[in-house]
């Protein structure tokens, strides 16, 4: 995992795995607070409190195709690295949330990555859900979800190829203009 | 070519380009058309997942193969990530393991468009150590 968009990803896998009807990923960076906080939330299956205690052990997981799960423990040890640290809330049958922050100058921070193709892939998979992105900086902020584009283009699904490429290309555009940083 | 810095800049795009899109996404039956699932956990994204879906995404827009792909959790072959299923139109789903953009190309000249099997398949008979 050598971007936080990866670990993004990850993490968002686990609420499509958990059959959420609405997950939002927000995300803060600031010079002034020196900070990238992310945050994921969904409304799925959520965690009994036993889980929840385990949840940072490479060693828990709820599949059964294997015995390891690895994708929180990753991003707990990548956020501590830099300065930050990871909270995890959930509740049973109510959803859950993860919340994880890095120290924005530490010299072990990895680099955000590729955001706007971590979105698109989100576009791509959530035609069971809505997903809502946010994205704040100091100077500017931008939102996107697929109930917002389905209801502006009058579309039913988001899967067409090229339509992918170009709401890639809208949220990097996007990016760019809120100065995010962009690798 | 006009950068889309909107959803409006995208609908104006679309109306312009008349590229029959909306009658696509329209359709809900995804049976009809190539299925393309990439395993998006944590041992598929490590080895270069995303950038396969990315290229999947990208690739079959430039080929005019008209596709849905999507992402799926691990199938349990985390010693052959990144894996992808493929179902073409009215077949049995096919899984690739270990695949590259070389083999992802393979894949699109070979199985998708003409449906001749490559490289990398993992049998459907194949069962991870816990079952």
């Amino acid at each position: 995992m050598k971007e936080i968009a990866y670990h993004i990803l990850d993490i968002l896998q686990n609420s499509l795995r958990a059959e959420a009807g609405d997950i939002k990923l927000t995300i803060e960076e600031s010079q002034r607070s020196n900070s990238i906080r992310i945050c994921i939330e969904d409304d799925g299956k959520g965690m009994e409190k036993e889980m929840l205690l385990k949840v940072f052990d490479p060693y828990t997981t709820s599949r059964t195709s294997r015995k390891i799960g690895m994708g929180l423990s990753l991003l707990k040890y990548q956020a501590e690295l830099s300065g930050g640290g990871v909270n995890v809330e959930s509740e049973k049958g109510k959803g859950t949330s993860v919340n994880v922050w890095f120290q924005k100058d530490h010299i072990d921070r990895q680099p955000l990555g590729d955001i706007a193709g971590v979105v698109r892939i989100m576009l791509a998979s959530g035609n069971n859900c809505n997903f809502f992105y946010k994205h704040k900086t100091d100077t500017a902020e931008f939102e996107i979800s697929t109930d917002e584009i389905k209801a502006s283009l009058g579309i039913e699904v988001i899967s067409d190829n090229q339509l992918l490429e170009q709401l890639r290309e809208l949220i990097y555009e996007n990016l760019i203009s809120i100065e995010s940083e962009l690798n | 070519m006009n950068k889309i810095k909107s959803l409006d800049d995208l609908k104006k795009m679309r109306a312009q380009a008349q590229t029959g899109i909306n009658v696509r996404e329209k359709s809900i039956d995804p049976a009809s058309r190539v299925q393309v699932k990439v395993a998006m956990a944590t041992c598929g994204i490590a080895s270069g997942a995303k950038e396969i879906m990315d290229f999947f995404i990208e690739q079959l827009d430039r080929r005019s193969v008209e596709a849905v792909v999507t992402q799926t959790g691990c199938m349990g072959y985390c010693y052959a990530e990144p894996t992808i299923e493929v179902t073409l139109p009215g077949q049995e789903p096919v899984v690739f393991g270990d695949v590259d953009k070389k083999r992802a190309d393979q894949i699109i000249e070979m199985y998708i468009k003409t449906g001749e099997l490559v490289d990398g398949i993992i049998p459907v008979n194949y069962r991870t150590i816990d079952k």
